[in-house]
């Protein structure tokens, strides 16, 4: 069972802002688009973290900036202790071995040039691992890994299908053997029976090798099943963080309790029971979030501070955080 | 009384460069007047493609309606002609689609487009059309649609512009609306407000839905009967009631089983499907989910059953239900 105190992955007042320029000649700074504003969290050694949100909710900005991949614009992220943010070169790449991702659209992420085995082995070759032979080698091994014949490593990506092609970007991502794998809505794109199979095939995957996830997901059932805890998001901040099922049967958070209540259950009869709460109102623009609680403008529940006072991020039970005034 | 709509054996085939895709084989279904009917299915199983080939959208070549009948307000629109036919879309019979971004077009006003269908329709001057529209908007609640008429579609988020879908397809009072994933492309709060939304304007102006998705949680609260398609033949269809409570056909079983549970205490490994869908390049022999059911018979490769009833409007096109009563 994953532990508090055995943290892998933290984010510390983590912000990611894209600027607005306007101008022909000179691009002046007129704004920011404050996709990642100001969260706080830790990723516990060999837990599944699920992270859910609407679209542009700064989930996926989030977890690109976690790898680096995007530099914050402030804030730290470390892994076991040591601060990414400041580090370059030599000494980064040498961390981001450790730390893969595995993304959405098996269609846009497998460049359709190379073969399987040369998608697979690219990472070994960047890092100048490996003689070719022993790549070869653990190509054949990594496919075998994830469930494809190792007879495919000299096919290319559109002889397969997107839960297989799904499987060669797992394959891609184990490669460098890593601690840590955010996986970006990595079953969004396939249909309902492949989903399953990538599911079962990640969590047999976080057992053998003892990974550690940040599942990032809009599907909340899916969550549910692969996370041992939950984090949600919206605007740019994490507005809850609680054990998998606290936050599920115990939501506290209006929005948690909002979005909770729109997913549709394959169910009649407890559809027809269902007190849906339909939230009002649209997701304002990131460019221009509202004072106070960025949630105030489609919340049920506001009271008079909600509009002026950004609510506190803190722990009201053990393990359960949550931002808001009424909590 | 006859049926609002009456699908009968509609066969529709797409020739690719790899060979003749068999896309529908052999539909045939009826929509009562006021009922919603929904199609559950994965990409690629027909769904959509057996919609379009009802409205006559499918592009010919390379598709093609090899045959069958579409019986709607006693003429068969298969065989209506060109004009026939458009007097019915938009007007007696409408359609909203998956991707409203898509689906408007980017260089025109929402009033030009919203007014259009009720000028060629219902023969509305522009001035007509136009406070029409305006109270259409209203309807499908879309803040200050008297200041919005007159913006373009890039200026309307997804949920507005699938409202506005909603809009534009009910504008001239159709009897048949046919909804392929309208809101598959949105969020789930804005996708809760959409089928919120549907649901009541079906209660004031009762016509009857031809729903499409591939979320069977969607369609538990919202239809009425229940289809599901595989590779191109519907293999069971129940009243939604029944076919929650108990699926019969081990695909629709399947589909069940690969759900998360809602409950779920524990983190057990979810049931999957083994394989992947047939490649739809050949006519099937036997049942087409043989490959990959854990129930087949030497039957099923063999011969493909027809949809039969098994339970009172239940139908399955399974051997193992129609021979032995029932699988697992």
């Amino acid at each position: 069972m994953p532990q508090k105190n055995d943290v892998l992955v933290e984010g510390r007042d983590l912000k990611v802002f894209f600027p607005i320029r306007r101008g022909v000649m000179v691009q002046r700074h007129i704004g920011d688009i404050k996709a990642v504003d100001g969260v706080t969290f830790d990723i516990w050694r060999g837990e599944a973290l699920g992270l859910v949100g609407e679209s542009g909710c700064g989930k996926s900005t989030m977890g690109r900036a976690i790898l680096q991949l995007r530099r914050p614009t402030a804030g730290e992220v470390l892994l076991d202790g040591e601060n990414l943010v400041t580090m370059r070169g030599q000494r980064l790449r040498r961390m981001r071995r450790r730390m893969q991702m595995i993304y959405q659209d098996p269609y846009a992420s497998l460049d359709p040039r190379m073969t399987v085995a040369d998608i697979v082995s690219e990472p070994l070759a960047v890092h100048g691992l490996l003689t070719r032979r022993a790549r070869r080698e653990r190509v054949r091994e990594l496919l075998n890994t994830v469930g494809l014949s190792p007879g495919f490593a000299h096919r290319y990506p559109h002889e397969f299908s997107g839960g297989q092609r799904q499987r060669i970007g797992i394959a891609r991502a184990l490669a460098m053997q890593p601690d840590f794998i955010i996986c970006d809505e990595p079953i969004s794109a396939l249909d309902v029976s492949i989903q399953a199979q990538i599911v079962n095939l990640l969590e047999e995957l976080q057992v053998k090798y003892g990974l550690t996830y940040l599942f990032i997901a809009h599907d909340l059932s899916m969550v549910r099943h692969i996370s041992d805890r939950v984090a949600v998001m919206y605007l740019g901040k994490i507005m809850e963080l609680a054990d998998r099922d606290a936050l599920y049967q115990n939501p506290l958070h209006p929005y948690t309790k909002a979005l909770l209540s729109a997913v549709p259950i394959p169910d009649p009869l407890a559809e027809e029971r269902r007190q849906r709460i339909i939230l009002k109102g649209e997701v304002p623009s990131p460019a221009n979030p509202p004072a106070g609680c960025p949630f105030h403008t489609r919340c049920y529940c506001r009271i008079d501070i909600c509009d002026q006072l950004e609510p506190v991020w803190r722990e009201v039970r053990g393990g359960h955080w949550v931002a808001c005034h009424r909590v | 009384m006859a049926p609002l709509l009456a699908v009968k054996d509609l066969t529709t085939r797409f020739s690719t460069t790899d060979g003749e895709v068999h896309a529908v084989n052999g539909v045939s279904f009826d929509v009562e007047d006021g009922q919603i009917l929904g199609i559950v299915g994965e990409s690629g199983c027909g769904k959509t493609v057996t919609a379009l080939s009802m409205m006559r959208l499918i592009p010919d070549p390379p598709g093609r309606i090899v045959r069958g009948e579409v019986w709607f307000g006693g003429r068969d629109l298969l065989r209506l002609s060109e004009e026939g036919i458009r007097q019915v879309r938009g007007n007696q019979i409408a359609m909203i689609f998956q991707s409203p971004m898509t689906s408007l077009n980017p260089v025109l006003t929402v009033g030009r487009q919203l007014g259009e269908a009720m000028e060629l329709h219902m023969g509305m001057t522009a001035k007509q059309a136009r406070a029409h529209s305006i109270e259409l908007l209203r309807m499908v609640h879309i803040p200050e649609a008297s200041a919005c008429i007159d913006d373009y579609p890039h200026q309307f988020s997804g949920g507005m512009l699938q409202r506005v879908m909603i809009a534009m397809a009910l504008s001239c009072h159709p009897q048949l609306l046919i909804a392929d994933e309208p809101t598959t492309a949105l969020d789930v709060t804005i996708q809760a407000q959409i089928i919120d939304l549907i649901k009541q304007l079906k209660r004031e102006l009762g016509m009857a839905i031809l729903w499409i998705t591939h979320d069977l949680g969607i369609m538990a609260g919202l239809a009425e009967r229940v289809q599901v398609m595989y590779a191109g033949f519907i293999v069971e269809r129940a009243d939604v009631r029944a076919f929650y409570a108990h699926p019969r056909h081990p695909y629709s079983q399947g589909l069940f089983a690969a759900l998360p549970q809602q409950n779920g205490k524990e983190r057990g490994k979810l049931t999957s499907i083994q394989g992947v869908p047939p490649d739809l390049f050949v006519s099937p022999q036997g049942c087409s989910f043989s490959a990959r059911c854990g129930y087949s018979i030497p039957r099923c490769l063999e011969e493909n059953p027809q949809l039969q009833e098994v339970a009172p409007g239940h139908e399955v096109a399974c051997w193992g239900d129609i021979i032995d009563g029932g699988i697992g």
